[in-house]
């Protein structure tokens, strides 16, 4: 009797403290969708307040995101699907090639080469904006779509996971497939690409999810409003002067919906994706 | 049957002699070669280039000037000591934080008493799908100067006037802490309990059957058997933290600092690159900046063996 009585009020405290940091993680979402259906001025005039009012709610913020300035949201948005796309397709094509060479071959530089990727990893983009803005400008790849996708490509990380990932598929699968007369890419694109499908699944989710809300390289190579995408163009409507709160707010809320849909779908990807780094 | 084996063996060796003849060596290559041209154009010909320019002047294209190890000496002045001051700061109280609240929170979300657990573990983890921007807007109004935000309301019930939080060194400290644990709790969270399930249940059974209590397990069993996401999570902190760049750059208008509060060092060789056209001095932060991440992280090495299977 007394052990149940301690579980309820164990029970209850625990469901307290969940609730908290519940409502610590998603206050700034209710936040942002209720503003986005009020004036920008009362946000510029009051900030974020107590105040649980939906009098006077409407739709206008969303109007006048998709009229104003030449529906320069439209181009953002269109960059961000477009970078998010061609970059996740290349970088996994590319990054699990190279994580099924790391596991599968043999070969003289192989360990310093592995070092390479591990030592690579621990290189903050931050730090090399600089020397790459220079680069990408000799490569006349500076505003463009190549300019933010290439320099990355080749994720560190995603290799990684395809590595450990191959190493765990026995070698009989090839072995199988040399028999049959396939050569090397025959039986990395018939046998591995089908049998690491739930590492694609969850580097794919990373990878999308990095892309779409990737900050500092594209607010550095891209240099012209209409080539922004959705982080890059709403910073900028954070402008200090003028009131742009209108569009920030109904932006920020169409910019996160997507990904969140994502995430619901596909949400054991995102644990798998994230957690394989660890259990390596 | 036997005879099939056979065949297969010996098809199998044929296939590898012909492989070691036309291809065997030259397909790995090919493989990692993604990396291996990524590697050499888009890390190391920045890290060199990078060093080359932190000991030239550079005046405009075709203007530059070798003037040996001025920008360093030049690195020695208030802002960058401020900033690296900063980022150490913000290093230490983000792993203060974003250590031992997100094991708490996994050990609880693990434990049979909890309801709801997908529920809660899904909110805790949607802030981590936003970009920083979002965070941004959110938090400069939340800590906005107006009397009305909550943090002023609350400061005025205690009769405190009101105050610009992102202005203020402490406060702006705080700001950034909480922008980085709103942002990072459920990934951490999610980090800890891939730990935790890690560890055998028969030890917490062994543990209750010798009558250790709640407190007893959580120090003998699950912190140890935590260890490797600890050191883990602890080596993406550091890194993150010296390297912080955008919260600071959303938090500040025009990503002026004012009088360098929130001025972290990347945010320093943005201002000196970008805003001010200083690349010889900015090369040279972030020079500085590889070394000291460096040095770091071969102390961590050595200390923990990272890269070591964990089990220790």
């Amino acid at each position: 009797m007394k052990i149940s009585r301690f579980n309820l009020i164990s029970k209850i405290v625990i469901f307290i403290i969940m609730m908290i940091f519940t409502i610590f993680a998603l206050f700034p979402f209710y936040f942002l969708i209720k503003s986005s259906l009020k004036p920008g001025v009362e946000i510029m005039r009051y900030g974020v307040t107590f105040d649980f009012n939906f009098k006077g709610v409407n739709l206008d913020n969303y109007l006048t995101l998709f009229t104003s300035r030449d529906g320069i949201y439209f181009y953002w948005y269109w960059n961000s699907i477009a970078i998010t796309t061609f970059f996740t397709v290349l970088s996994l094509f590319l990054s699990s090639m190279v994580g099924y060479g790391f596991a599968k071959y043999d070969f003289k530089i192989k360990n310093f080469l592995f070092l390479l990727v591990l030592g690579v990893m621990m290189i903050p983009v931050e730090i090399l904006i600089l020397p790459l803005y220079k680069l990408t400008i000799f490569l006349k790849i500076i505003n463009t779509y190549w300019g933010v996708i290439l320099p990355f490509a080749v994720s560190p990380f995603a290799v990684f996971f395809f590595r450990q990932y191959a190493s765990d598929i026995p070698n009989d699968f090839m072995d199988a497939g040399r028999i049959d007369g396939c050569n090397d890419f025959g039986i990395y694109f018939k046998i591995m690409v089908p049998l690491m499908k739930p590492a694609f699944g969850a580097m794919a989710i990373l990878q999308t999810m990095g892309s779409w809300n990737n900050f500092v390289w594209p607010l550095i190579a891209l240099r012209s409003n209409k080539m922004f995408t959705l982080p890059i163009g709403l910073s900028s409507l954070l402008a200090p002067y003028g009131n742009n709160y209108d569009m920030l707010m109904a932006g920020a809320v169409i910019a996160v919906i997507p990904i969140i849909i994502v995430y619901l779908f596909f949400q054991k990807y995102f644990i798998t994706g994230l957690t394989g780094g660890i259990k390596g | 049957m036997l005879k099939i084996v056979n065949e297969i063996k010996k098809e199998l060796n044929i296939k590898k002699k012909k492989e070691i003849f036309n291809s065997v060596k030259i397909i790995p290559y090919i493989f990692v070669s993604p990396f291996i041209i990524a590697f050499l154009l888009f890390y190391l010909y920045p890290v060199i280039s990078t060093i080359n320019m932190s000991f030239q002047e550079i005046l405009g294209p075709g203007d530059v000037k070798y003037i040996q190890f001025k920008n360093y000496i030049n690195l020695f002045n208030h802002d960058f000591y401020d900033a690296l001051i900063f980022n150490s700061w913000y290093t230490f109280w983000t792993l203060a934080v974003l250590i031992p609240l997100p094991v708490f929170l996994a050990v609880l979300l693990n434990s049979k008493l909890t309801i709801g657990k997908n529920f809660f573990r899904s909110s805790f983890f949607i802030p981590a799908l936003t970009s920083v921007v979002v965070a941004g807007i959110f938090f400069r109004m939340f800590f906005g100067g107006m009397e009305t935000t909550i943090p002023n309301t609350i400061l005025k019930f205690f009769k405190i006037k009101p105050i610009v939080w992102t202005f203020k060194y402490h406060t702006a400290m705080m700001v950034l802490v909480i922008i980085a644990t709103w942002r990072w709790l459920g990934v951490n969270i999610v980090y800890f309990l891939a730990g935790l399930q890690n560890i055998s249940n028969d030890l917490y059974e062994a543990a209750t059957i010798d009558g250790a209590n709640f407190f007893q397990k959580f120090i003998y069993i699950t912190l140890p058997g935590l260890k490797p996401v600890i050191i883990y999570v602890l080596t993406i902190s550091i890194y993150a933290g010296y390297a912080m760049f955008a919260e600071s750059y959303i938090l500040y208008p025009n990503a002026r600092t004012p009088g360098n509060i929130g001025l972290t060092s990347v945010l320093y060789l943005y201002q000196q690159g970008f805003d001010h056209n200083n690349l010889g001095f900015a090369s040279a932060i972030g020079v500085t900046l590889l070394l000291i991440i460096f040095i770091i992280n071969t102390i961590q090495l050595r200390f923990f063996g990272l890269f070591k299977k964990a089990g220790d």
